[in-house]
């Protein structure tokens, strides 16, 4: 999927390269980023996304490689030069201000007036529903409170991009939930380009309009976060980005609007509605979210279940229930599928949303059943 | 704990370990320092004996205006001597908590090296360099001889005394400054720099408030000890240059009046006690706000 192509460019990664010492950080990473978009750069710890943030604010230069912002080259910028705030991931409120000084310390490093000053921060405050809390030191905060003041300190500038890292990582999980809708109302009211960065890819996926997965100091994969759940380009991202079942694959038939999958670790031909981009006789990676993985009853003889858009005999397995885990909204279970001779069975998670207060299926422990899936469910890697 | 001594409830095991250091410690500092008080009210009787005869007259002494105008002087010298090392040791001190790790250790022990050097020989080091035929005058003379440049007196002026004050001194003005600046919290240095502050606005706004406690420290640590100095002011001073050490001194040795050398010292220590009490008012008044 392609951005819509009204807005400009705001941040331009070109070839960027960091090196410390030995150890290559960011490895040739190009970028664009347009305005307004709340981006994210997601990975692991050391994958090189803090690198790259701290880059965009001045506090690290690239090796190699040039950063853009509006067009302007900001690669030897000093960090107080630069159009961009950062909400740090320790937050870094000045302990010894009081939370007005905190907000106002940017605006008179700018050297704004008194009485703009006040006026910019107590908009600011209330912004971040801190009304009131100006004359407070900020150890009489709690730690969601503090977050809001960095985040006030950094918008009471008006940059054009705000960055933040990892900024809901020290928050309890309650008020990260509450956080995250807010910043998202604050990015929608503010239209600022907000760059985050994050390990934790369901804050990636529930805040950002795009986001890039990074693994080793390489971009992996930027895209929407629905094209990053539903079609990632490698094993890589799809095991990153929540979880996923993956089998070795080889394509029997490719047409425009179908594809055939031999599965032999399952012993089964796989059936999909599309078609997969890869020649004939390639090795591919049959990738099945649990969600999309249906269960059916086989304990009492039935026979194969009908799948959407899937002619009999494909897309359907035999398995034996191993595990399920109760988790409220969901159960996860854990199958074995029974494998061909002289093969090493494999399992596969399914997840059932629990609609219903009683499962009318009521699958249990040891059953045999049926695992299937339809057509559209399946998503073929490359790589 | 099974088998193990709790020394901290165990009165024998606490005695032991408390004994020694506490017998060396009145044996060796209380008693002398409560002789050296007492004698402060005493009156010489002879030429060897004083009697304490609880006298305020050696006090009175003190506050005569020779006395108070060197005392005065001398914490005149302490003032600049520690205002010097400030100024010189802040950046010092900035500069290894931003080094490198591994040189971050060899820059400490450099700081720290001079103690492993006598006092005395460090003094005679700076005569070398300073006196009329010394290094500095010889090589400005092989420099600017031409020029006409005649060899400056330095020795045996206030600027010598300062000289070796600072020199003497500096160490115990880095090192604490050193352990509070390496400690601060490198983020909120980046946010200063990140909310559109520079380096030198970083360091007012920031770094100096959040190292107060630090920096008092160091002060103290810097000027009780130049307060004190007497080597210095005698080795490398003219006869202007003394200090309310060398007069102590004077009155034990060649004065031979213990106890109004006694009142002198004991005034310096009542100034000095004021001084740690006023800081540890600050500090305490700084934790609770």
């Amino acid at each position: 999927m392609t951005q819509p192509a009204a807005k400009p460019v705001i941040i331009e990664f070109r070839n960027i390269t960091k090196r410390f010492g030995p150890v290559v950080a960011v490895d040739n990473v190009s970028l664009a980023i347009t305005e307004g978009e709340f981006f994210a750069l997601l990975g692991p710890s050391g994958c090189g996304k803090t690198t790259l943030l701290r880059m965009l604010a001045g506090f690290e230069t690239p090796t190699s490689g040039q950063i853009l912002i509006d067009g302007k080259d900001i690669t030897r910028e000093p960090p107080n030069k630069r159009p961009v705030n950062m909400v740090f991931q320790n937050y870094a409120v000045f302990p010894h201000l009081s939370v007005r000084h905190n907000i106002e310390y940017g605006l008179k490093m700018e050297g704004v007036g008194a009485d703009e000053r006040r006026d910019r921060a107590e908009a600011a405050l209330s912004l971040v529903q801190l009304e009131g809390y100006g004359e407070r030191m900020p150890d009489q905060l709690s730690g969601g409170q503090r977050q809001r003041v960095a985040l006030a300190r950094a918008i009471v500038k008006r940059p054009r991009v705000l960055l933040l890292d990892e900024p809901l990582s020290a928050l309890d999980a309650k008020l990260r939930e509450e956080l995250r809708f807010e910043m998202s109302a604050l990015q929608d009211k503010l239209g600022i380009t907000f760059v985050m960065v994050t390990h934790d890819q369901d804050e990636a996926l529930a805040l950002a309009s795009r986001c890039a997965v990074m693994h080793k100091g390489s971009l992996m994969q930027v895209a929407t976060p629905a094209d990053l759940y539903e079609f990632p380009a490698t094993r890589l991202v799809a095991d990153f980005i929540g979880s996923v079942n993956l089998f070795e694959g080889r394509v029997l038939a490719e047409e425009a609007d179908h594809a055939e999958i031999e599965l032999p670790e399952l012993g089964i031909k796989a059936w999909l509605d599309h078609g997969t981009g890869s020649s004939e006789t390639l090795q591919i990676w049959l990738a099945l979210r649990p969600e999309k993985v249906e269960l059916h009853k086989r304990s009492n003889g039935e026979g194969p279940p009908t799948l959407e858009g899937t002619p009999a005999g494909y897309n359907v397995v035999k398995g034996t229930i191993l595990d399920i885990a109760y988790l409220g909204s969901e159960s996860v279970f854990d199958i074995r599928l029974e494998a061909p001779e002289g093969r090493e069975p494999k399992r596969i998670r399914v997840i059932r949303p629990n609609l219903t207060r009683w499962d009318q299926e009521d699958f249990t422990w040891d059953e045999n059943v049926w695992v299937g899936w339809h057509a559209e469910g399946a998503h073929v890697l490359l790589a | 704990m099974q088998g193990e001594i709790d020394w901290k409830r165990s009165k024998s095991g606490l005695a032991g370990l408390l004994g020694p250091p506490l017998f060396w410690f009145i044996l060796f500092f209380a008693v002398p320092m409560a002789v050296v008080w007492a004698y402060s009210f005493g009156t010489n009787v002879g030429i060897a004996d004083i009697e304490i005869s609880g006298t305020f007259a050696n006090y009175a002494r003190v506050l005569e205006p020779l006395y108070l105008g060197i005392l005065a002087k001398s914490l005149a010298f302490a003032a600049l001597a520690t205002l010097i090392c400030l100024v010189v040791g802040f950046p010092v001190a900035l500069a290894i908590s931003f080094a490198p790790p591994g040189l971050k250790t060899w820059l400490l022990i450099g700081v720290m090296l001079p103690f492993w050097t006598n006092l005395l020989i460090r003094t005679y080091a700076l005569i070398a360099l300073l006196r009329d035929e010394g290094l500095i005058n010889q090589s400005l003379s092989l420099a600017f001889g031409w020029a006409g440049f005649e060899p400056m007196q330095m020795m045996n002026t206030n600027f010598a005394v300062m000289v070796g004050l600072v020199y003497v001194h500096l160490p115990f003005t880095v090192l604490p400054l050193y352990a509070a600046l390496d400690r601060l919290d490198r983020s909120l240095l980046e946010a200063s720099l990140d909310l559109g502050a520079g380096h030198l606005r970083t360091i007012w706004n920031i770094v100096i408030p959040l190292a107060g406690v630090g920096i008092a420290s160091a002060v103290l640590l810097t000027f009780i000890p130049v307060l004190g100095s007497y080597l210095q002011p005698d080795l490398l001073g003219g006869p202007d240059s003394q200090m309310i050490a060398n007069v102590i001194e004077r009155q034990f040795k060649r004065a031979n009046d213990w106890p109004f050398g006694a009142a002198l010292a004991f005034m310096l220590m009542y100034l000095t006690f004021f001084g740690i009490a006023l800081q540890s008012l600050l500090k305490k008044k700084e934790r609770t706000e």
